[in-house]
This record gives structure tokens, C-alpha cells and sequence, in this order.
């Protein structure tokens, strides 16, 4: 039972954490390796909100989540964007950007004392069994909120279309008046709010560290790898694979070996399938 | 032209997700001949090199070359035992010149083992033989076009030198996917002897072409694909006359007739 | 382009030495030979006067280190450049030479001579077998896997607690004196850098130029690509394991911290600053990159902050580098001439 409830947990955390990244790949086809420093980002942001503005705590989370799609979206607009199509050169760059935010972050930001964001909701609850504290279920009920809003804003949003249309062809979705420079910023803003939403909903579990920037890029690059570089859906299903899979290494061997599960479950896929669970990128690219 | 069968496609089936791009097409290959396959855009032409060549894994059917079971080889096996082929989207290395090409086929162990020519591993051997597959496939051996970067040629330079990287390789078949496309009717005029020699030397082609009138007066036979699916096979006169052929360029009121 | 003079466009000459010294021209005068050699030689003796020049002691062993980083920045220019394999892993490589040379001084008792190449070699087979399932990918995925190796690395060394755990393999031999550690690292990386200078010229350079433009094309040549990536891996990664043998020596001790994002992205950054593709940009960027580097170090993370903000901006806004602008000035010259 245990394994099943944290199971189920740590695969939504998982899935929260590699959302934004995939969003952000499948539809400008850019590699965002500062998705790990807008997570973290958003956490300062949030603590800076509530402890030196003083503002409600709610209102603070929000506007944190909107200040960092802000932040990816200039990030994107002011730099990316001129790396745009070049692949190395944007994993190159975003790399350097996320580097340099959280490196300066661990510099001038983290000093001194433990940084912590307050839970939503206190108090834990008993589920088949087991014991689970009430900001875990809400993690899971804000993941599986943020897929559903997620599928019906790309599936009947205006917007939404336009990025979908983007993700499946550039070139038509260009033909049919769809700004594809403006859709990919639109993009980087969506991709770095669900890297915000992950950080606002998963930090209250532990402290701000500028460490956990660097595991959440690991995890969110694991999850679509296995999943699919683009594929949201891969990135869902293989985000409850690696979950599961991390949490029974927890219980049977230790728990240190979570991350080695991560880099495992990315070597067996590129070996028995490159192209990740439901990755299509290949087989478009062969058919041409 | 009766002779035995050097490439058998047997069943073949391929689909991309949903799209069914082929559907049990089988042809025998024979020794010596120049194969043309037509069909109209999308009906998977293509995809069909693809298959054979290996580049493309086929979800059911087999591939015989000389009798022996190729399918499911990499590329590269494939292209080892002499099965080569030219690419649509044409795929010079741009940053290097365009007799600079050739020395990546010539490095390939088909070619050093098949290649006769003159030991081919020493530093200027290569280069020379170079120029001269070059030349045979028209480029002017006095003139500074060979040594032009491959991203400064034009179209026509482009696709003689796709064919050029084939035949670096002491090719059997050579798959030619739309070499004609592209080209101006002179362009084209002057292809066509070439073609005709690569013939005479024992090379057997299969040429994927949208332009009938030029491929019909080299093609001893034509295949006729529509949907992923082998509508007809034959002498390219008898297979103009066909109804369904017609219908498939023509397009049809009522596709269902198809399928 | 209008300026207030009028209309007035900029115009590149060639200064036509470059094609008089391409082929036996090259001996017909002193003035060309002289063009030829002296940017070479202005490399080779001032690398070879470099370790008499600084006498201060810590600036001794900083240009150890940016020897060792110019190493690293050569190994990601050749794969990058020369293959189109973007490994962001160079700590990988740093940190498989560098447990392997300590281990190899440390349990075995062999000195710096034999456990130096020794490692350079076993450490680039051990790198290329751990790096062989990700060689059919492709650029971003090959990218993003690489990324990922040392970072795992450590965490395992940690997790298990082997080699050293976290307090790493102490009590490494160093060098007899710095001499022989600085001029046989400056050696080597001359040889380095004029050896594969010769090889991407070569045919087998051409095949991994080749790999990296259009591999379909190089596949429909009946060339196994992945033999050729995996040589190439063992190329570049031999020149980072050599690096991470020197730099075990040089501080005599190997730990995590050589598995630390230092060695993967400063070599990033120097070759985008030098130019890459031009295989002397890297070691020039290295040289401009760690002294500045090492003159932050009192700053902490902040000169990572530094380092990547540079390589952002000239990735973004120069990304051609100082080698390739310096080349063409050297072969060309511009003027302003009215349209």
C-alpha cells in the first residue's frame, strides 16, 4: 500500500517537475536547460514575496509563478530567440542562462539560514493505511488539475491550437498566419510557469536549495527522455514509471540510489528505443 | 531482359502511426535493368527506398538481395553489399568541396575492398580517383566546379554528385530517389546518356520519378504505386494505357475505388 | 549601410597570401614563409617560455591548470566541431582520468610517467564503453545524456562510498618538480593540438566532418557511423582523462570535486570564446578564460555566474569566436569605399 500511495505521489511530482521542460521542447523544439533554475527561481521569488513584501501567502505564490513565466519568456525573447534553430547553440546558451541564475542565486541570494516556503495546508491524513500529509495530496490533485487544464487548453484554446499546430509542423503552422516566434514565447512562458507551479506546489516539502535546481533538470530530462523528447503524454507515462520504479528502489535497496534509477531507466530506453516510449521525432524526421 | 532477379521486395508494409505509407507492395528486381517507380505524391514512393535501404524499419515484409534476406539490416550493411542510394532532399556535406565528398564513400569498407583503384589508401590516390568519378559523372575535370564547396553548387551539380557517391562505391543497384526532379529539360537531356552507361556497365537502377516523359525513354519496366498499395507492373507503354493508372494521375471521382 | 560621409559600403579584401602559401608557393619567399610560421611559432615559443616568464608561485600552478583546461576545451572543440557530438560531460572524462591515475599511483605504486598515458588510455576505453549506448543519438539527446554522467558519477561515488567516498584518494605522487610537469603538459598539448590539426584534414577527419554535416549520407556510404563515433569519443575523451591524470598529480589528490561542473563548462566556454571549429581558438580561450577565472576565485560561485554570462553572450551575439575574427584579419583587410 505504501509503495502504491508514494509511488503514485512521487510519479505526479515527477510529472509536475517535467511538464514545463517538455512543453517547452515539443513545441519550439528548444532543450530548456534553465528549467531547473526558473524552478528554483520561483521559490526565491515566492520567499522574497512573503518575507520582505509581507504579501498573503496566496497571492504571493501566484505572482511568483506569473514573475517567472515573465522571466522565461524575456529570457527567451531577448536571448534564445536569436539562437533560435540552431540546436547547440541553444542547449549551449540556456544552459549558460540557467548556470548563471542559479549560481548566482547560491552566491548572492541563499546565505546564512534555511530557506523554507510555508505548505498550503497542514495536517496529514490516513489513506489505505497509510499516512500522508495533506500538502502531498495536494500535490497530486494540482498535477493531475494542471494536465487536465493543460489537455483542454491545447485542445480548445485558441492559443493552445496554435502551439499544438506549431508543435506538429512549423512550417504550415507559419503559412496559416501563426507567429511562430510569438507562439514560442508563448511557450517559454507556459514552460516556465508549470516549472514555477512544480516549485510552488513541491518546495513547502523541503528547503530552497539551489541544489534541487540541478535534480529537478535531471528528473525532467529523465522523464522525457523515457518518455519522449515532446510527447506530453510520454512524458506522463514515463514520469509513473520512473516514479514507481524510484520508489521501490527506496524501499528495497536505498535511497540513494533514486537518481542512479533515473540515469538507468534513460540508458535502457536509448537502447531499446531511441526515440523514448512515444517519442515520434525520428520516425517524422525518416519520413521526409 | 529476362534475366535472374538481383532485388526482391516481397509484402512490404510500413505505417507511420495511423498512415498506412505502404501496403504488401512486392517487385523482383532484375540484373541489369533500369526499374521505374511511379505514382503520385504520397503514395509512398519514398518510403519504399527507405524500407529497402534500411532506413526505415518495415512493420511486415521481407527484402532479398541476391537471394539473401536483408531486411532489418542498418543502413550501412546494406549499402556494403552494394545496395546504394541517392536521397530526394539532396544530402551533400556542404561544408567541404565537391570532390572532398566523394573521399567519405571511398573510405568505406566496400570500397576499399571492391574499388581496384590503384590502392586507394594513400593520401593523393584518393583525391585523384575522386575527380575521376567526377569526371564520369560530368563534371568538367580542367574546370574549378569539382573544387567548389558542395553548398555553392547548383541543383543540377547536386544531383550528379548524389550519383557520383553511389557510384564511389562500386554500387550493384543504385536506388535513385528523384534525381530528374528539379532539372530543366536540358539538364535532364544530359543525364539521361549517363544513366544510360551506368546500364551498360552492369549497374541496375531504380529510379523514383515524377518526370514519365524523360524517365519512360530509359525504364525497361515501371512500377505504379497509389496509397502505399501496387496498382500495376510493366513496359512503360503498356502501363500508360492501364485505366487505373490513369485514373491515379487524373484523380478519380471517387476514390473509394481504390481501396 | 549610411554613414554621415555618405553613402559608403565596407569592403573585404583578401590579402591573396593565404592562396599564395596554399600549396609548393609556400617556400617561394621569406615574406611568405614568414607568414606561414610566425603565427605558429608565436604559439609554440610562447607557450615554451610561458613556465620561465611567471615566477610568482601561485601563477605557476594557475598555468598548470589552464594547460590542463586548454586539454579540455581542444577535446570539446574536436567532438563538437569536427563529429557534431555536443558532450556537455567533459567532467566525466576529468574525473574517470583522474580517479584512475590516483588509483594507479595509490595501490600500485607506479609513478606519474606510467600512470599518466596509463590512464589517458584506460580512461578514454572506460569513457567510450560508458558513452557507447548514447552514440546513436543525436544532438540534443547525446547532449543531454552527457550532461548527466558526471553529475550521476558523483552521486554514486557518494551513495556507495567507493573509491574514497567523499574525502576522495589521498596522498597522490606530484610531480619531480615543475618543470617536467609544466613543459611535458605543454608538449603534450602542442602535439595534441597539431596532431588532430592533421587528422580532421585527413580522410578519416573527413569522415567525421562528414558525420557531423548529413549522417544519412555518410550510413548510404556504407560506413558503420557509429565505429567512427566511438573513435572519435575515445579521441576527445583520452585528451580529458589525460587532463584529469595531470590535474590528480598536480594537486595530489582526486576527489568529486573533479566530477564538478568546472571542467565541463569551462572548456564550453573558452572554445565559444576562441571560435570553435579552429581547434587553436579553445586553447586561446582557455588562456584568456581561467586566469580571470582563477583572479575570482575570492568571489566563490560567482565566477560561474561570470563564465556564463560570457559564454551566453558570445554564443548569442559573437558566436563566431576571437580565432575565426583574428584569421580573417590576418588574411584580409576591410576598407570603407563610397557606393
Amino acid at each position: 500500500m505504501e509503495i502504491l500511495v508514494y509511488g503514485i505521489i512521487n510519479s505526479v511530482t515527477l510529472a509536475l517537475m517535467a511538464l514545463g521542460f517538455t512543453l517547452v521542447y515539443g513545441i519550439s523544439g528548444l532543450p530548456n536547460f534553465a528549467h531547473g533554475a526558473l524552478y528554483i527561481v520561483t521559490g526565491f521569488i515566492a520567499w522574497s514575496f512573503i518575507h520582505t513584501l509581507k504579501l498573503n501567502f496566496l497571492l504571493a505564490m501566484f505572482l511568483s509563478l506569473f514573475v517567472t513565466g515573465l522571466i522565461g519568456a524575456a529570457i527567451y525573447r531577448l536571448f534564445l530567440i536569436r539562437v533560435r534553430g540552431m540546436a547547440t547553440s541553444e542547449i549551449i546558451a540556456s544552459y549558460a542562462i540557467g548556470l548563471a541564475i542559479l549560481e548566482g542565486l547560491r552566491w548572492g541570494g541563499f546565505k546564512g539560514m534555511t530557506y523554507t516556503l510555508p505548505v498550503f495546508i497542514e495536517g496529514s491524513l490516513q489513506i489505505l493505511g497509510v499516512q500522508v500529509d495533506l500538502q502531498r495530496i495536494m500535490v497530486v490533485v494540482v498535477g493531475v488539475v494542471v494536465m487536465g487544464l493543460l489537455w483542454l487548453f491545447t485542445h480548445y484554446n485558441r492559443i493552445g491550437l496554435a502551439l499544438r499546430a506549431m508543435a506538429q509542423d512549423e512550417r504550415a503552422a507559419l503559412m496559416l498566419g501563426i507567429d511562430s516566434d510569438r507562439m514560442a514565447v508563448a511557450a517559454m512562458f507556459l514552460g516556465s510557469f508549470l516549472a514555477g507551479l512544480a516549485a510552488v506546489v513541491l518546495l513547502p516539502l523541503g528547503n530552497i536549495v539551489v541544489e534541487a535546481g540541478y535534480n529537478v533538470l535531471i528528473m525532467a530530462i529523465a522523464v522525457c527522455i523515457v518518455g519522449g523528447l515532446g510527447s506530453w503524454i510520454g512524458a506522463i507515462l514515463a514520469a509513473f514509471l520512473i516514479g514507481f520504479v524510484q520508489i521501490l528502489t527506496v524501499v528495497y535497496i536505498e535511497s540513494h540510489f533514486q537518481i542512479v534509477v533515473a540515469l538507468l531507466a534513460i540508458i535502457v530506453t536509448l537502447i531499446l528505443k531511441p526515440s523514448g516510449l512515444f517519442g515520434r521525432q525520428k520516425e517524422l524526421e525518416e519520413r521526409v | 531482359m529476362t534475366s535472374e532477379t538481383i532485388l526482391e521486395v516481397k509484402e512490404i508494409s510500413k505505417a507511420f502511426g495511423g498512415i498506412q505509407a505502404l501496403s504488401n507492395v512486392s517487385f523482383r528486381l532484375h540484373q541489369g535493368e533500369i526499374l521505374g517507380i511511379i505514382g503520385p505524391n504520397g503514395s509512398g514512393k519514398t518510403t519504399l527506398i527507405n524500407c529497402i535501404t534500411g532506413f526505415v524499419h518495415t512493420s511486415s515484409g521481407k527484402v532479398f538481395f541476391k537471394q539473401k534476406d536483408i531486411t532489418g539490416q542498418p543502413p550501412h550493411k546494406i549499402a556494403h553489399l552494394g545496395v546504394t542510394r541517392t536521397f530526394q532532399v539532396m544530402r551533400p556535406y556542404y561544408s567541404l568541396p565537391a570532390y572532398k565528398n566523394l573521399i567519405i564513400p571511398l573510405f568505406s569498407p566496400r570500397a576499399r575492398k571492391y574499388g581496384g583503384w590503384r590502392g586507394g589508401g594513400k593520401l593523393g590516390d584518393r583525391n585523384t580517383v575522386c575527380i575521376d568519378i567526377l569526371e564520369e559523372i560530368g563534371f568538367e575535370r580542367d574546370s574549378f566546379v569539382p573544387y567548389k564547396l558542395a553548398s555553392a553548387l547548383p541543383t543540377g551539380y547536386l544531383k550528379r554528385l548524389e550519383l557520383a557517391r553511389c557510384l564511389a562505391l562500386k554500387p550493384e543497384v543504385i536506388l535513385c530517389d528523384e534525381v530528374f526532379s528539379g532539372l530543366s529539360a536540358s539538364e535532364i537531356a544530359s543525364m539521361i546518356p549517363l544513366i544510360e552507361r551506368l546500364q551498360m556497365e552492369g549497374i541496375t537502377l531504380v529510379m523514383i520519378e515524377h518526370r514519365l516523359k524523360e524517365l519512360f525513354r530509359v525504364a525497361d519496366r515501371v512500377v505504379v504505386l497509389n496509397f502505399g498499395q501496387k496498382l500495376t507492373e510493366g513496359i512503360p507503354e503498356a502501363v500508360m494505357e492501364d485505366e487505373r493508372v490513369k485514373e491515379a494521375y487524373l484523380g478519380s471521382e471517387d476514390l473509394s475505388d481504390y481501396v | 549601410m549610411t554613414l554621415k560621409g555618405g553613402d559608403v559600403r565596407q569592403e573585404r579584401i583578401d590579402r591573396g597570401i593565404k592562396v599564395r602559401t596554399g600549396g609548393i608557393y609556400a617556400v617561394s619567399s621569406w615574406k611568405e614563409i614568414g607568414y606561414l610560421l610566425i603565427p605558429r611559432l608565436v604559439l609554440i615559443v610562447g607557450l615554451l617560455i610561458l613556465p620561465l616568464a611567471v615566477t610568482n608561485l601561485y601563477w605557476q600552478r594557475v598555468i598548470s591548470i589552464v594547460g590542463i583546461y586548454a586539454l579540455l576545451s581542444l577535446s570539446f572543440d574536436f567532438l563538437t566541431h569536427f563529429v557534431g557530438l555536443v558532450s556537455l560531460g567533459g567532467a566525466f572524462y576529468v574525473g574517470v582520468g583522474g580517479y584512475m591515475a590516483a588509483i594507479l599511483n595509490t595501490k600500485l605504486g607506479l609513478s606519474p610517467l606510467f600512470t599518466i598515458p596509463m590512464a589517458a588510455l584506460g580512461g578514454a576505453a572506460i569513457c567510450t564503453l560508458f558513452l557507447l549506448p548514447c552514440l546513436p543519438l543525436r544532438g540534443v539527446y547525446f547532449s543531454i545524456v552527457t550532461l548527466m554522467y558526471p553529475l550521476i558519477t558523483a552521486r554514486i561515488i557518494e551513495a556507495l562510498n567507493i573509491l574514497g567516498g567523499t574525502d576522495g584518494i589521498v596522498g597522490v605522487a606530484s610531480f619531480p618538480n615543475r618543470w617536467v610537469e609544466q613543459y611535458s603538459l605543454f608538449g603534450l598539448l602542442l602535439l595534441i593540438l597539431f596532431g588532430l590539426r592533421r587528422l580532421v584534414n585527413k580522410d578519416i577527419g573527413l569522415v567525421f566532418r562528414g558525420i557531423k554535416d548529413n549522417d544519412q549520407a555518410v550510413k548510404a556510404s556504407g560506413i558503420n557511423i557509429t565505429h567512427y563515433k566511438a573513435a572519435a569519443v575515445f579521441i576527445s575523451s583520452g585528451m580529458g582523462c589525460l587532463g584529469g591524470a595531470y590535474l590528480v598529480h598536480i594537486y595530489m589528490w582526486s576527489g568529486i570535486s573533479q566530477l564538478a561542473l568546472d571542467f565541463s563548462i569551462i572548456p564550453i566556454a573558452s572554445t565559444v570564446i576562441g571560435g570553435g571549429g579552429t581547434l587553436v581558438g579553445p586553447v586561446l580561450g582557455a588562456f584568456i578564460l581561467v586566469p580571470i577565472s582563477e583572479l575570482l576565485r575570492a568571489f566563490g560561485t560567482l565566477r560561474i555566474v561570470f563564465y556564463s554570462l560570457i559564454l551566453m553572450a558570445f554564443i548569442i551575439f559573437r558566436s563566431e569566436g576571437l580565432m575565426v575574427y583574428a584569421q580573417r584579419k590576418y588574411h584580409q583587410f576591410e576598407r570603407w569605399v563610397k557606393v
